[in-house]
């Protein structure tokens, strides 16, 4: 009894505590604010959230069952279905669902202010996406680990099934691309980063070759071999940088760059697995971990203070970096961190299979989510440590604010962000850079944070290096994704087409590889193109974007957890999923509709091809921009029409698993449940 | 020194380091005894690491 009041009384600590935190972030009106805020409101938030809401979802939703067998026990082959520890799962799950998307997002929409990044990363996290990663983990685990594809189609029907599959290979197109142009924007004219960044793939087919033919599995021996070659790469990237041949080798346009890394997404996509991709990600995988905990630390012990303002007047949709108003485009910029539809391909795809009992699941799926978030707020934290200005500096497109330093600054100070041309080439040359300027897409200005982070921690001398330390770490997951994206869209189209003629579907026949992964590559390579050639950034069309195309699946993935718990005669609860959803569909549509329709040419994209076009016709476009005027004009009505078929897709989904929903509650026949019978487990 | 030796085993375990003892050990536990796979002997380590890594990178593995 007594042991119960301390805890409650803890438990009421926390919660106020938690109040009080997120209270102070909101209310502050200061000129700055000190991290340690957010730090204390996220982790009593996601305090509170992990015991009483997961715990409530997991024993009175769910009914997670602690004596029934897992898949991973009844099917334990010792290969993919392998009952194992309960960290190590959640160390895999967590791997595979972080990566380069919740740092990229909180950095791009801090340009509303700290304020609203924040909240949705802290809410959006603990109602929507834990629930959404749990629920799936939860159902797919009760299936035998059946993917969300199969899932809509066996409970719901197969346009949800086909709807699934479409939405999956869509948004890995768009992700890529945008992925690709973050890591170009990065690199170029930066000899350093550019070839930092090179150097990571022959290290990563050294450390392949290493562990496949020197030392056969010996992945700890060889992934340490590796992050040393890496470091020492990123010193002599310093080197190269100061040498007048090596470094005109990799000083390069973007578009250069870009067919680079075009070529380099083509070779990866076919070349065997253990020389390129697998031992890249164990690097990038080291590297994850090892920058994520040094950041938690660094900002621990640093707590330095944020200077972006709560809200700044961008969120009237004039902002540089994206145009879009506060709602919904927030929404749709943070979307990992907060909401993912990507993490329910994980949670029903490696992760049920290694689960050794129903009673982690909130660990795994609730927990892992809220990992994820608290990255977010970090990279929120060290995109908002920045000067105002300096950000909007980095980040705002040569487009908006000018090609020339002089313009650029006083456009950027004219809105209240005062900064200078000689603070930002001495930012630049201690970070070891020509420019900073326009360098839009998120990396460089939180590796300019991360810099200065450590830079206090460590001593300013090293900003440079860590600088392109940050640089290397982003663009290593980045190319991880990018890889093992494409080869997934390769596998995914090799499949879609074997249904047209049977022999595509063959993975080891060359021809159907070749030609399959060049049309994914091209897929993406297109993007990544136009992307490049806009003098807006392009970041600023891909990202929303690719949050449209991620904000549909977790839609997708929600429907199926809610139409599963309405036919499991859970209707009361179906709340749980169904609200999340519902946002979702709301914030989806409102951008999907402005997207279409605004007249605001910074917004709308028919607007802006018809400005576009008017413009041409009239001959009043610079002459650089008039040379790549219509590939952009059919590049941003071929973006309407895709954003279009994102949201039918949504919409026919959610409409299809509301017919189930009503066809359950009126008695209808309905597809069976194919959850799998009960099983006692043997596991002590 | 025990809790050094344990995070060790959850470090080689969480990379895959020791996927192959791993394998021997479920293979003594499941197949030994049963008749039918008597004349399966359990993979070589390059094959097994080969078949490991192979599958690994099958199907959806990293996310954004």
């Amino acid at each position: 009894m007594r042991n119960k009041l301390t805890k409650n009384f803890i438990w009421a600590l926390v919660a106020l505590l938690g109040a009080g935190a997120v209270g102070g972030i909101a209310l502050n009106r200061g000129e700055s604010i000190n991290a340690l805020w957010f730090i204390t409101a996220a982790l009593c938030v996601y305090a509170i959230a992990y015991r009483f809401y997961g715990a409530w979802l997991a024993t009175k939703v769910l009914l997670v069952d602690e004596t029934r067998a897992t898949p991973a026990e009844r099917l334990d082959n010792g290969r993919d279905f392998i009952p194992t520890n309960k960290w190590i799962v959640f160390g895999h799950h967590f791997a595979a669902i972080a990566g380069p998307g919740p740092l990229v997002g909180p950095t791009l929409a801090a340009q509303f202010g700290y304020l609203p990044g924040t909240l949705w990363i802290l809410f959006g996290a603990v109602l929507g996406g834990c629930v959404q990663d749990m629920v799936t983990l939860f159902f797919s685990v009760r299936r035998n680990g059946r993917s969300l594809g199969q899932m809509a189609r066996d409970e719901i029907g197969p346009v949800g099934g086909a709807a699934a599959l479409v939405g999956t290979f869509a948004i890995m197109i768009i992700l890529i691309a945008v992925l690709g142009l973050v890591v170009v924007n990065a690199m170029k004219h930066s000899p350093w980063a550019t070839s930092t960044v090179a150097a990571t793939i022959p290290i990563a087919m050294i450390v392949g070759l290493y562990m496949r033919h020197i030392r056969v599995g010996q992945v700890l021996e060889a992934s340490a071999l590796g992050v040393s070659l890496l470091l020492l790469a990123v010193m002599s990237g310093g080197w190269i940088d100061h040498h007048p041949i090596l470094r005109v080798l990799f000083d390069h346009e973007g578009l250069t760059l870009a067919w680079w890394v075009i070529a380099y997404g083509f070779a990866a996509a076919i070349m065997p697995v253990w020389l390129l991709l697998a031992p890249r990600d164990y690097l990038s995988t080291f590297m994850k971990l090892g920058t994520i905990i040094l950041l938690t630390v660094a900002i621990l012990t640093l707590h330095p203070q944020i200077k972006m303002p709560a809200l700044t007047q961008f969120i009237d949709g004039t902002g540089p970096i994206f145009g879009g108003t506060l709602f919904p485009f927030v929404f749709i910029t943070i979307a990992c961190g907060a909401i993912s539809g990507f993490h329910a391909l994980i949670s029903s795809g490696t992760t049920p299979k290694l689960l050794t009992n129903e009673r982690d699941i909130r660990m795994i799926g609730y927990g892992g989510m809220l990992l994820e978030s608290f990255v977010a707020i970090m990279a929120l934290i060290a995109a908002t440590v920045l000067d105002p200005g300096v950000f909007f500096a980095i980040n705002s497109p040569a487009g908006v604010v000018g090609k020339e330093a002089a313009d650029a600054v006083a456009m950027i100070s004219s809105w209240g962000f005062p900064v200078t041309v000689k603070q930002m080439n001495i930012l630049a040359s201690n970070m070891g850079e020509a420019s900073l300027f326009a360098r839009t897409g998120g990396a460089p200005s939180l590796a300019v944070g991360m810099a200065s982070i450590f830079g206090s921690l460590f001593g300013k001398s090293l900003l440079a290096m860590w600088y392109h330390f940050a640089i290397m770490f982003e663009a290593i997951f980045i190319l991880t994704t990018l890889d093992a994206g494409t080869r997934v869209g390769r596998f995914m189209l090799q499949d879609m087409l074997g249904n047209v003629w049977p022999k595509m579907a063959l993975t080891s026949w060359w021809p159907s590889v070749l030609i399959s992964s060049a049309l994914v590559v091209a897929g993406w390579g297109y993007f990544l193109y136009i992307g490049v050639i806009d003098p807006n950034g392009g970041v600023n069309i891909l990202w929303p974007l690719f949050g449209i195309a991620n904000q549909m699946l977790a839609a997708i993935a929600l429907s199926v957890g809610t139409g599963i718990l309405v036919k499991s005669g859970k209707l009361k609860f179906a709340w749980v999923t169904g609200l999340p959803l519902l946002w979702l569909i709301v914030i989806t549509s409102t951008a999907a509709w402005e997207k279409i329709t605004s007249s605001d040419i910074r917004v709308g994209f028919f607007a802006a091809a018809n400005d576009m076009a008017a413009k041409l016709a009239a001959g009043t476009l610079p002459p650089e921009k008039a040379a790549v005027a219509t590939q952009l004009i059919f590049n941003q009505h071929l973006d309407a029409w895709l954003t279009l078929f994102f949201v039918v897709v949504l919409w026919v989904v959610v409409l299809d698993m509301l017919r189930v929903v009503v066809q359950s509650y009126f008695k209808k026949a309905v597809l069976p449940s194919s959850e799998v019978a009960y099983q006692k487990s043997c596991i002590e | 020194m025990k809790i050094l030796k344990n995070l060790w085993a959850r470090v080689r375990q969480l990379s895959g380091d020791d996927a192959y003892e791993r394998y021997l050990q479920h293979y003594a536990e499941h197949h030994q005894s049963c008749p039918k796979d008597e004349a399966e002997l359990p993979l070589s380590k390059e094959a097994f690491f080969k078949e490991w890594q192979d599958k690994k990178w099958t199907g959806v593995k990293r996310c954004c």
